[in-house]
């Protein structure tokens, strides 16, 4: 029956947006046996940058800043290497050109793979710009102009977000850059400032500093609204200390260019109301992103969308307003902005389109990690969270600053370095969070959010035996409850 | 297929392991009670020595240590209440999950008759755990009465508590049966233990002392596990010392306070191993945009002496926190002369002797020599390897165990010609596939490997510092000889434990003869009752510092303060800081097909490339992780293995997650931290 009523349409399902979420709605489908097409387009960012196929977290999102946080990180092991033994003269330059051309290699091998990746799957793809002509049908507008309808059972919109520019900040567009264009830059951005105190605004400023460019971060007003607030002024702090300049307090009025070709910028500092300038090679934009969702003609599929942020909304099982029309990954309201939780979302949808699953997309404890010079790994909830939904006298959270091992002979500050668990007070004391500070963050937090998910309780954690010497040890070891006041700091092994 | 398996949700995962208690181990009292039982598990269980039989222990733990404010003050009412009311002969686990209104108010009860027996016992001189119709009790009843001691006894089957009682006990003895006697506050044991004591006069010797030692607790071995338990010992208010000595290695090494790990293991080597991967990463950094036209050379002497200085700080700190806590800390070597009592030599050669009312063996272990011509003149070990003043040069590594490997990789790290001479396998009684794949990639690396090769002659060919070695060895399978020209030859065949020359045959602590190692129940104690063992020189528990750090804290606990809580050697995560790091947490491959035979398990692996590696243009295919899970269980995890950078910093928190029953479902539910090494377990099996 469903055969014979949808025998007219091209696609059994058709995405929109060839992003992480989207390609692997794709290839899952396809795997499933469907007919399947997505359709990408990149609108070039207002200083022109475009780029290839695979969306934000290949192109300039997660893995360009990775690679290019990784370059600052080696700038630090060059100079731990000496403590090492390993003669090498001080300083030691760096060619941003070098760099950003190896990582953009990289991405355009992605680029490369993930097209592979749709041919092998035999999903169709096309480099068009869609929007909506009615609840079945999408038009799609190729370089050239020519223009394609496209129609399909399903449909499942990936669109992403793009950065927000600031709409009444004279020059703004003109002069300033967003993280669209970084990661494209074929030379140096020199003396940057970054706007904005979002993770993105942080790790890119951390980034320019490590690889030794003079970097400020002007934040209006808390720096990593949503994460833990003690956590993000420590990551602020190491940061300070580590030679990244921070403007608080301040918001920015007009960029202007001055004859020599350098930015001038003004700004206001909220707290004494007085203004001042400062001028800069870069000025990069980081205050948030705004959903791509303007140019799908959205109201003739009647997809509905929130008013306040644009995004699309969605129920629990990613479906739209519209029966057949689903949406996954940044487009989407009130989801997180996570790569590998728009994957997960996506495949979990499709199971359940195409191949008889009921399983729905499990949004709480999702772990991330911010790529901050010293970073910041978290799953669960923020202590401030916790209080809020628990109650103070049924939480306890246990805490250290501990050094790592590596950090000793190479003479490094450890200040920063601290990890707490959230958990209820009352035995067995299940861990509601997991905050952590210090090398390799992301990869020791990633097997403790298997353990929240596992349903962990303090005890359990402390049960685990530690492997010696490494960072992630800590967790296991942690004996100090904020509640008693104890000191935090770890001596001895 | 993936999502076949049965839905295991956060509940579900509880009830296994509710089921997974009621399917262990604690059977000996099944539930007589009217107590409601709990609802059968909707699978059939089976038998796991995993993390579910510690998981009922950890439910009705109390919070850790101070029993808190105000609970002194209901103590007294709920005694009588609790106690009384105990009315079921099941085990204590279930009880506090069925028919307390909370677990907290239950182990409270309990923690307040371990607190009652405590007192009996150390009120008493002779404490007697006897039942009336009982004929071993009666035997050592007129033991006892023959000696003309007056006993306390206790009737079991007499008192309304009695079951409970003897639960109790069997948790603080590891006894579960009656009599169960003490004296002087020692453990003695069962009715044998009480007539063999007798005969070899550690009765008598028990009866006399009283409480006139010098300490109550002597621990013999300053490294990380004496430390730590000596450290909770002097917490929980009792007089406390250490006896540490370093005999020189046979080239004169010899270090300060804090043990092998501290100062000849896991600081040393992993600060050696961050030099190596700092070379590495000196490579990597050019194509990053990092400029510098240099050779960059590597200078042995910088980077030792940075360590050993870093050393001699924690040597230090180790000497300052034993202070701070009270605890006798003497540096000499500690030999048992009889019962209760130890002879302490100092450098010099004078001696000292101490006594004490309970001993802690944790001396650790040593390497290994060949026991070949110019073996102890010439190698080296991993005793000197860290602190030697000179480059070790073109170096031969005699051995396969991961000290070999390690050593062995950060060398060729710092660009030395270093060949690696194995008998016949790597990393013995780790997982085979990962142990090979460890070798190749160091092979690759510009390690040359010798395989099926031994050593059986050493030479010196000039001294000098390095000098020159001639090395023969001999095929393991033919008569097929080679020799080889080195500047060092560094012996990491294996390790042996320090308990041979300790005096242990005085007082009669039973070792395994033919390792050396010392065999303890479950709550570390020896063959002598009031002798216990921790660390490297345990029979079958695994060789690692957080485990002995972790055992030697629980021990101090369990002897001076109300904890009950058992070292957990199940499911012990390590890594091996080869320089492609290996972590693991489980069974390796092999074992988990001998347990739960091939066709019950179902493996998931995956390669991998690091992000970082890619600009790098470092070797694609070669990392790589695999998870081993249990089909009959739910698909649970039971091992783990990740081969990778930072591997140790992976793996500790996958090794959390077993402690809490991690299947292959909650695997594939958790989202991955984008973009890491970690995320590999939960993007791409």
């Amino acid at each position: 029956l469903e055969d014979h009523l949808t025998g007219q349409r091209d696609y059994d399902l058709l995405v929109i947006g060839g992003g992480s979420g989207g390609l692997a709605c794709a290839k899952e489908a396809a795997q499933l046996g469907r007919k399947v097409a997505v359709v990408d387009y990149v609108e070039p960012s207002p200083r022109g940058t475009r780029w290839g196929l695979g969306g934000t977290c290949v192109n300039v999102g997660c893995i360009p800043k990775k690679l290019m946080h990784q370059a600052a990180l080696l700038g630090g092991l060059i100079r731990d290497a000496p403590h090492y033994g390993w003669e090498v003269a001080q300083p030691v330059p760096h060619d941003w050109r070098k760099m950003a051309e190896a990582v953009q290699n990289h991405v355009k091998s992605l680029n490369w793979g993930h097209r592979v990746q749709l041919q092998d799957r035999k999903v169709k793809y096309f480099n068009i710009k869609a929007s909506f002509v009615d609840e079945h049908t999408v038009c799609g507008v190729a370089k050239g102009g020519k223009e394609i309808l496209l129609s399909a059972d399903h449909i499942i919109i990936a669109t992403g977000g793009r950065p927000r520019y600031p709409t009444h900040i004279e020059g703004a567009l003109e002069y300033g850059i967003t993280s669209d264009d970084i990661f494209w830059l074929k030379e140096s951005p020199g003396k940057t400032l970054v706007v904005g105190a979002s993770y993105v605004a942080l790790e890119c400023a951390g980034f320019l500093t490590g690889i030794g460019l003079d970097a400020t971060v002007m934040i209006r007003s808390i720096p990593l609204r949503g994460f833990d607030q003690q956590m993000s002024s420590m990551v602020i702090e190491h940061m300070a200390s580590h030679g990244t300049q921070f403007l608080r307090g301040c918001a920015p009025s007009r960029v202007r260019r001055l004859p020599d070709g350098h930015l001038q910028v003004t700004w206001e500092d909220r707290t004494t109301g007085k203004e001042d300038t400062g001028t800069f090679d870069t000025v990069l934009w980081a205050i948030g992103r705004v959903p791509d969702t303007r140019s799908l003609n959205l109201e003739k599929a009647g997809v509905d969308t929130s008013p306040d942020t644009q995004k699309i909304l969605v129920d629990s099982r990613e479906g739209t307003s519209v029966p057949h029309i689903y949406a996954i990954g940044d487009v989407v309201e009130g989801r997180p902005e996570l790569t590998p939780t728009a994957i997960m979302a996506g495949r979990l949808l499709v199971q359940r389109l195409f191949g008889g699953s009921s399983d729905l997309m499990d949004y709480d404890n999702v772990p991330t990690t911010v790529f901050t010079p010293l970073e910041y790994g978290c799953v669960g909830l923020s202590e401030e969270e916790a209080v809020a939904r628990h109650g103070q006298e049924h939480v306890e959270v246990y805490h250290a600053h501990y050094k790592p091992l590596e950090f000793t002979v190479a003479g490094r500050d450890a200040s920063q370095c601290y990890v707490k668990m959230v958990c209820l007070r009352e035995p067995p004391q299940l861990v509601l969070g997991l905050h952590f500070l210090g090398p390799n963050a992301g990869e020791v937090t990633q097997g403790f959010a298997l353990g929240i998910k596992c349903g962990a309780s303090y005890a359990q954690v402390m049960r685990t035996v530690g492997i010696h010497p490494t960072c992630s040890e800590e967790v296991v070891k942690l004996r100090i409850s904020k509640r008693s006041g104890l000191d935090p700091t770890v001596t001895g092994c | 297929m993936r999502r076949a398996v049965l839905g295991v949700g956060r509940a579900a995962a509880w009830r296994i392991r509710a089921g997974a208690e009621s399917g262990q181990q604690r059977q000996r009292s099944p539930p007589l009670s009217p107590v409601p039982a709990p609802p059968p598990p909707a699978f059939r269980f089976v038998s796991r020595p995993g993390p579910a039989g510690s998981e009922s222990e950890t439910v009705e733990q109390s919070p850790p240590q101070s029993p808190g404010p105000g609970k002194a003050g209901d103590a007294p009412n709920r005694r009588s209440g609790h106690v009384r009311g105990a009315r079921v002969l099941s085990p204590p686990g279930r009880r506090a999950h069925l028919s307390s209104p909370g677990p907290s108010s239950s182990s409270e009860a309990r923690e307040e008759l371990r607190r009652r027996l405590r007192e009996l016992i150390e009120r008493s001189r002779v404490m007697i755990f006897s039942k009336s119709y009982c004929p071993h009790s009666t035997r050592v009843k007129e033991l006892f009465s023959s000696l003309g001691v007056e006993c306390n006894v206790l009737e079991l089957d007499q008192v309304d508590d009695g079951a409970k009682i003897q639960e109790v006990l069997s948790e603080i003895t590891n006894q579960k049966t009656v009599p169960n006697v003490f004296v002087n506050k020692v453990h003695v044991g069962g009715c044998d233990q009480t007539f063999q004591a007798y005969q070899s006069g550690l009765l008598q010797k028990l009866l006399e002392e009283e409480s006139a030692y010098d300490y109550d607790l002597i621990i013999v071995g300053g490294g990380s596990g004496g430390l730590s338990c000596a450290k909770e010992a002097a917490i929980l208010g009792k007089k406390v010392m250490v006896l540490d000595f370093v005999v020189p290695s046979p080239q004169g090494t010899s270090w300060g306070l804090g043990g092998t790990c501290v100062n000849v293991g896991c600081i040393p080597k992993k600060l050696m191993h961050q030099a190596a991967l700092l070379g590495q990463a000196l490579c990597d950094s050019r194509k990053f945009g990092w400029e510098y036209d240099q050779q960059v050379k590597h200078n042995w002497e910088t980077m030792t002496k940075a360590i050993q200085n870093h050393i001699s700080s924690l040597n230090w700190g180790y000497r300052l926190s034993l202070r701070e806590k009270a605890v006798a800390y003497v540096n000499s070597y500690g030999e048992f002369v009889e019962h209760h009592k130890i002879k302490a030599t100092n450098k010099k050669g004078q001696e000292t002797y101490y006594t004490a009312a309970q001993f802690v063996i944790a001396t650790g272990e040593r390497p290994r020599y060949l026991g070949i011509q110019g073996d102890k003149e010439y190698c080296i070990t991993s005793d000197d390897l860290f602190s030697l003043p000179y480059c070790p040069g073109k170096t031969l590594v005699v051995g396969a165990s991961y000290v070999a490997l390690e050593c062995a990789g950060f060398l060729a790290g710092f660009g030395l010609d270093v060949t690696v001479m194995v008998r016949s396998i790597l990393l013995r009684g780790f997982d085979q596939e990962m142990a090979e794949k460890v070798g190749s990639y160091m092979e690759q690396h510009g390690v040359k490997f010798l395989r099926k090769f031994i050593p059986v002659m050493i030479q010196q060919l000039e001294k000098g510092s390095p000098g020159k070695l001639k090395v023969l060895a001999k095929s393991t399978e033919g008569t097929e000889t080679i020799e080889g020209v080195y500047n060092t030859v560094l012996l990491a065949i294996g390790r042996d434990s320090c308990t041979r020359k300790i005096g242990l045959e005085k007082i009669g602590v039973k070792i395994n003869e033919k390792s050396g190692k010392i065999p303890v129940n479950d709550v570390e104690q020896t063959s002598v009752p009031y002798v216990y063992a921790v660390g490297d020189i345990l029979e079958g528990r695994p060789e690692l510092t957080p485990v002995a750090i972790q055992s030697g804290k629980l021990l101090a606990r369990r002897l001076f303060g109300a904890s009950l809580e058992k070292c957990d050697y199940i499911n012990v995560p390590t890594t091996v800081f080869t320089p492609l790091e290996y972590g693991c947490c489980g069974l390796a491959e092999e074992k988990a097909i001998e347990v739960y035979k091939k066709e019950n398990l179902e493996i998931y692996h995956t390669l991998f490339w690091p992000l970082e590696w890619t600009v790098a243009g470092r070797e694609n295919n070669t990392c790589y992780a695999k998870i081993i899970c249990n089909k009959l269980d739910h698909d649970r995890v039971i091992g783990f293995h990740i081969l990778g950078p930072n591997a140790g910093e992976v793996t500790q928190g996958f090794a959390a997650a077993m402690k809490c029953g991690l299947t292959k479902q909650l695997l594939d539910d958790t989202i991955g931290i984008h973009p890491t090494c970690g995320e590999v377990g939960n993007r791409r099996f």
